[in-house]
Order: structure tokens, then C-alpha cells, then sequence
């Protein structure tokens, strides 16, 4: 990809990562979103809703708590997305590799959240007085600073991993070893365990949590079985 | 002459209400480590502030936007019901140490309820939603519709009835979070939640591996211990950097390989 087929990658990165804290928090950030309309802009949203699926696995486990530092899914999934939708076929490897950028992403991403987080303290620190003073548009101005920052933030983290993953992804797939099949059971194993251990995590005290996650995979197991 | 409580007949103009529930999307806007939502606040305060005594030149304007731009925190979707009371508060010129009392109050509750049902009920029971649908195989369009929908017909209802009944109780607020849904709900949505999770995960695994049922099966089976050894775990490792460092091993063994 050469870098003006990724300016719209970047931007969609751009706006999703704001939808993860700043505006508007519909969840279009979630990963089976996100990659799935980034698989669209490359033109398969298929494998797009593949990696969403593998990457929403996985996000179960880190939920946005209040002031927590969390992994910034929303340009990650957009990343993972594009990159896995790029390969055409979806050769051996190309989920496994893409997966691991998307992280790569999501851990890069999320503290560039913190810094926007001190950026946005420093200048209410600065705009103290005025806010105490009771201006309206200090409270505007910031509020749009910390929003359009936000949307810088996430573009740039986008475009910066499109550039350095898409050829690299490119030569890891070229030189993978593995076959495909198991490469895409070991990538599920992972991401499948991280998931039951988070549904643990948030539902253990929940009555009957662990009666119904076991009903819930018999079920499971019936529909495989029987399909 | 200022009074301690609420008048029940006060409306807000239809303009200001949806233009504060428009702002209430951007809350979080100037999120940051010492003022927190608080910003955000006095920034969905502000339209309705507008009709204190004086307008928008006048003190008693300005007075409320410092008051409402200090510290704050809150779950975002239930800081509607903040910017509901706290407006009804200064409206109806509430003494301003019982507002600042009030907003140090309210917080705490706003974030603790919001978190429980929000953060870990519905939205992974969205998710997991998703997933299943994903996991029967429908169309990706299907599956970002089916997500989207469901969660925001809560997320929506949730910003508006927040903001409505802040400003219907104003101060006597604290009574709305007694609501069935805000106490119950996580705990219903957790128990389907649960089971839903025990049919999605084996599901969607299967729809991203493919292949046989023995190779599904035996995916199941290793996830499931996997999930009960980082559960045993518990808070102590973070799921998705080991498998950041598990893949990385893997991508670099089945390279060099």
C-alpha cells in the first residue's frame, strides 16, 4: 500500500480511536467493528469481520474502567483489520502476523492515550483561572482541543502502523513456515483462552455464573457437533 | 431568593435539552488525570446556563461554569444524570456549597453503578452477542448491525433517561439510582451473559479456524484449559500481553523455521 491509499485507513483509525474515550462512545471503536469496516475500505470486509472476531476475543478481557490504562482498541482493530484484509487469500500466517500488529497497536496506542490525558491536564492547568473565573469559552475551547487532539492521536497511530506493519506483514507471510490451518489454531487457542479466563473474570460472582457458562457449552458443543 | 428545592414545573426548551444531550456524546472530550470529567461537564451544563439571571455575560453564568468546570467523575454514560441535577440545581439558584457538596457525592455512586452495568454487563453481553452471530456465520454487515443496534438502544436510552430524570429530581437525584435496572441489571444481564458466553466462544472459534470437528474440538478443549489457568490467575497477568509475547515467539519461530 502506498501512503495515499492509507490517508483513508489512517482517518477511519482517526475516528475510531476517539469513539474509544472522546466522542461519541457508541462502541464503533469495539474490534468487531472496527476491523470489520476496515476490512471494507480494503474490500473484504470478510476477513475484516475475521480478525474483528479474534481481536473482540481478546478486548473482552481489558474494559474501559474510568481512569484504568487500558490497550486502545478502536485504531488497533483498524490496523489489524486493514492488514489482514490486504492479504489476499488470507495465507498462512497473515492472521497470526496481523493479530500481533493490532497488538503491537492497541499497547502503543493506549499510551498515547496517557500522554493526550497529561496534554489535556497541562493545558486546564493553564486555563485555571480562566475557568474558575466562570468562561464559557475556555470550557469550549478546551473541550474541542482535547477532541480534535484525540482525533490526530488515533490518525497518526494509524498511519504510523500501516507504514511500518503493511511490509512487514508482507515479508513475514512470504517467509512463513507453518501451515496454515494450525497457524490459525494456535492464533485461536490464545485468543479463546484469554476470552473464558475474562468471562470469569467479570462474571464469577454472578448466581449461577459457572452453571450456566458450562450449559452454555454444551449447548456450544450440541451446535457443533450436530452442524 | 434562593431555595434548597427543586420546583417540579421547570422545563427546559426543547433546543437546549437536545443540545445538551448532544454534548453529553463529548463528555469526555477533555478527559484528563486532574480534572477528570469536569470539564466536560461545565461543557453540557453551559446551554442551560445560559438562562440564569443575567445570561451568558452575567456573574451568576459565570459563577456556575467555574463551579461546574472543577473536578468531577462519573461513569460518561450516567454523567447525564450529573448534568441533569447539577443543572436543575443552579437554575433553581441552590446555594452553591450544597451544589459543591452534592457534586463531591455524586460522583463515586454515578461511576461505581455505571461501570458495573455498562463496562461489565452490557457491553460484553454485546459482544458476546456479536460473536454468536458471527460464530453462526452470519454476513459481516449482519454482525455490525446486530452489535451496533443493541448497544446503543441502551447507550441512548441510557444518556437520555439520565439527563431527563437529573433534571426532573435535580438535587433528590440519589433516588434514580435505586432504579430496578441500575441495581438488577448487571446481575440478569450477567447470567445470560454467562451462558451466552459458553455457546459464542466455541462458535466463533470455530468459524475462524474452520475445519474439521476434531480440530475444533481439540481448540475448545485447550482454550478452555487456558481460560481456567489465566482465571486461577486472576488480576495478576493481563491475558492479551501474554498473548502479545506468545505470538511474537510464534511469528518469529514459523519465520525462521
Amino acid at each position: 500500500m502506498i501512503l495515499l491509499d492509507l490517508l483513508p485507513v489512517a482517518l477511519l483509525g482517526g475516528f475510531l480511536g476517539m469513539d474509544v474515550v472522546t466522542f461519541p462512545q457508541a462502541m464503533i471503536s469495539r474490534p468487531i467493528v472496527a476491523a470489520t469496516v476496515a476490512g471494507a475500505f480494503i474490500g473484504n470486509p470478510t476477513a475484516g469481520l475475521v480478525m474483528g472476531a479474534v481481536l473482540e476475543l481478546l478486548a473482552l478481557e481489558m474494559l474501559p474502567f474510568g481512569a484504568s490504562r487500558y490497550p486502545e482498541w478502536g485504531s488497533a482493530s483498524v490496523v489489524g483489520g486493514a492488514l489482514f484484509a490486504a492479504q489476499a487469500g488470507s495465507p498462512a500466517g497473515a492472521l497470526a502476523a496481523s493479530l500481533f500488529a493490532a497488538l503491537v497497536t492497541a499497547m502503543l496506542s493506549g499510551r498515547s492515550m496517557v500522554w493526550l490525558r497529561r496534554l489535556n491536564a497541562s493545558i486546564a492547568a493553564r486555563e485555571h483561572d480562566a475557568l474558575e473565573m466562570g468562561s464559557g469559552k475556555a470550557v469550549t475551547s478546551l473541550q474541542l482541543f482535547g477532541l480534535s487532539a484525540d482525533l490526530v492521536r488515533g490518525f497518526t497511530v494509524t498511519l504510523v502502523s500501516m507504514l511500518i506493519f503493511s511490509p512487514l506483514i508482507r515479508a513475514i507471510v512470504a517467509s512463513w513456515g507453518t501451515e496454515s490451518q494450525y497457524s490459525r489454531a494456535i492464533v485461536v487457542v490464545i485468543v479463546a483462552a484469554v476470552s473464558a479466563g475474562a468471562i470469569w473474570k467479570i462474571f464469577h460472582l454472578v448466581p449461577r455464573a459457572r452453571f450456566l457458562f458450562i450449559a452454555g457449552l454444551a449447548i456450544g458443543a450440541y451446535v457443533l457437533v450436530s452442524a | 431568593m434562593t431555595t434548597s428545592v427543586p420546583s417540579t414545573e421547570r422545563r427546559l426548551p426543547v433546543t437546549t435539552w437536545l443540545r445538551m444531550y448532544l454534548r453529553l456524546f463529548a463528555v469526555q472530550g477533555a478527559w484528563n488525570y486532574e480534572t477528570m470529567l469536569g470539564n466536560g461537564i461545565a461543557f453540557c451544563t453551559e446551554p442551560a446556563l445560559r438562562q440564569l439571571p443575567g445570561g451568558i455575560g452575567g456573574e451568576r453564568y459565570a459563577q456556575a461554569i467555574g463551579r461546574q468546570a472543577r473536578y468531577f467523575n462519573s461513569h460518561p454514560y450516567l454523567a447525564g444524570i450529573a448534568v441533569g441535577a447539577l443543572t436543575r440545581a443552579e437554575l433553581d439558584e441552590v446555594p452553591a456549597t450544597m451544589i459543591e457538596r452534592f457534586r463531591t457525592a455524586l460522583g463515586g455512586p454515578l461511576g461505581s453503578v455505571g461501570d458495573r452495568l455498562v463496562w461489565a454487563s452490557w457491553l460484553p453481553f454485546c459482544s458476546l452477542i456479536a460473536l454468536l452471530a458471527f460464530g453462526l456465520g452470519a454476513r459481516p454487515l449482519t454482525v455490525v448491525a446486530i452489535f451496533l443496534v443493541i448497544y446503543n438502544i441502551g447507550h441512548l436510552s441510557l444518556r437520555a433517561w439520565g439527563l431527563h430524570v437529573g433534571f426532573q429530581r435535580g438535587l433528590r437525584v440519589a433516588d434514580a439510582l435505586a432504579h430496578p435496572v441500575l441495581r438488577k441489571g448487571p446481575q440478569v444481564i450477567g447470567m445470560l451473559a454467562a451462558l451466552l458466553a459458553g455457546i459464542a466462544i466455541p462458535l466463533a472459534t470455530r468459524e475462524v479456524v474452520g475445519g474439521g470437528r476434531q480440530l475444533s474440538s481439540g481448540i475448545i478443549i485447550l482454550a478452555m484449559a487456558g481460560g481456567v489457568l489465566l482465571a486461577r490467575l486472576g488480576g495478576r497477568v493481563e491475558g492479551w500481553r501474554i498473548s502479545l509475547v506468545v505470538l511474537a515467539v510464534f511469528v518469529l519461530f514459523s519465520v525462521i523455521r
